[in-house]
C-alpha cells in the first residue's frame, strides 16, 4: 500500500528529537552553499542548537570580499541539463545565478549575506576553519562580524558533541 | 472560552480550526509550550502572525516577520526560544507555517 505524498503532515515525528546539529559548508557554490544555510535556519526554527563550521571554498559565504558574489556551477554540474560548452561561454554563471536568485527571492529566500546574518542573529554559532584561513592565507578581518571564532578541526569535534553532523 | 480539552487540535497541538481562537485561549496555549506570560512584545508577534495568516492565508517566513512584525529576528528568538514561527503560529491559533523559511 503507498501513502500519497501530503505536505508535513505526513512526517512521522521520531522518539528522540534532534536537539543539536553542527553544519560544515564546504563548497563555494551558489547551490553548495544555500542548502546548509537552509538546514541551518530551519533547524533554529524548530528550536535546534546550531553551530556552522565554514571550511575550504565554503568560507566564501562568510568572506566580506566574497559573500557577495557567489555563483551558480555552470560547468560540471549536469543538474542544469546545460551543454558543457555552453556552461563555460562567458556570463553563462551569471546569468543563472540571476535566475535562480529571482526564483528564491520569491520564495522569500534571502540573498547569501542576508541570510548568513538572519542565522547568526537566531542563535547558531558560526566558525571558520583555521586550517582553511592558514591556507587561503586569510585572518579574521577578512570574515564578517557574525563569525563566533576560527577554530580547528578539534574545537568543531569537541563542541559538535551530542549533536548530528552534517557534512554539504 | 471553551476548555482545551473541548478544541479539536492537531497532534502538535494547533489549532484544526482558527475560528475557535480568542485571546485568552492564547495564554493557554503559551503556557503549554512554555510561555507562562505573554508580554506586549509576544502579542505583537502573535496578532502580526494572526493577521496575516488571515487576510493572506499563508503564515508570515521568518523573514517577513523579522522585517515586517516590528520585532527583530535577534528578539524573535529571546520572545520564542523554541522557534518563533511554529510556537507564535501556534499561541496565535492559526495552522503550522508549512515552509522551509
Amino acid at each position: 500500500m503507498t501513502t500519497p505524498l501530503t505536505h508535513g503532515a505526513g512526517a512521522a515525528v521520531a522518539d528522540t528529537p534532534i536537539t543539536k546539529v553542527s553544519i560544515i559548508v564546504s563548497k563555494g557554490s551558489l547551490e553548495g552553499i544555500y542548502p546548509a544555510l537552509i538546514l541551518a535556519n530551519g533547524a533554529r526554527m524548530e528550536g535546534i542548537e546550531v553551530n556552522v563550521f565554514f571550511t575550504f571554498f565554503g568560507m566564501d559565504a562568510i568572506n566580506k570580499a566574497r559573500h557577495d558574489h557567489i555563483k551558480v556551477a555552470t560547468v560540471g554540474n549536469p543538474g542544469l541539463h546545460l551543454a558543457t560548452w555552453l556552461g563555460g561561454f562567458p556570463g553563462m554563471s551569471s546569468l543563472v545565478t540571476a535566475q535562480m536568485s529571482k526564483a528564491m527571492e520569491k520564495l522569500d529566500i534571502p540573498p547569501i549575506p542576508e541570510f548568513v546574518e538572519m542565522i547568526a542573529d537566531s542563535g547558531a554559532k558560526l566558525y571558520a576553519c583555521k586550517a582553511s584561513v592558514d591556507m587561503f592565507n586569510l585572518d579574521r578581518k577578512d570574515f564578517i562580524d557574525h563569525i563566533d571564532s576560527i577554530i580547528t578541526v578539534g574545537d568543531f569535534y569537541q563542541m559538535a558533541g551530542g549533536g548530528q553532523i552534517i557534512f554539504t | 472560552m471553551l476548555p482545551l480539552a473541548a478544541i479539536a487540535r492537531t497532534p502538535e497541538g494547533f489549532l484544526e480550526h482558527v475560528e475557535d481562537w480568542d485571546r485568552e485561549l492564547a495564554l493557554v496555549l503559551a503556557a503549554e509550550s512554555g510561555l507562562p506570560e505573554l508580554t506586549d512584545r509576544h502579542w505583537l508577534v502573535v496578532d502580526y502572525m494572526r493577521t496575516t495568516y488571515l487576510t493572506k492565508g499563508d503564515a508570515p517566513t521568518i523573514r517577513t516577520l523579522g522585517k515586517e512584525s516590528g520585532v527583530s529576528i535577534k528578539e524573535l528568538y529571546l520572545l520564542f526560544p523554541k522557534g518563533p514561527a511554529k510556537l507564535a503560529a501556534k499561541i496565535a491559533g492559526i495552522p503550522k507555517p508549512h515552509g522551509c523559511i
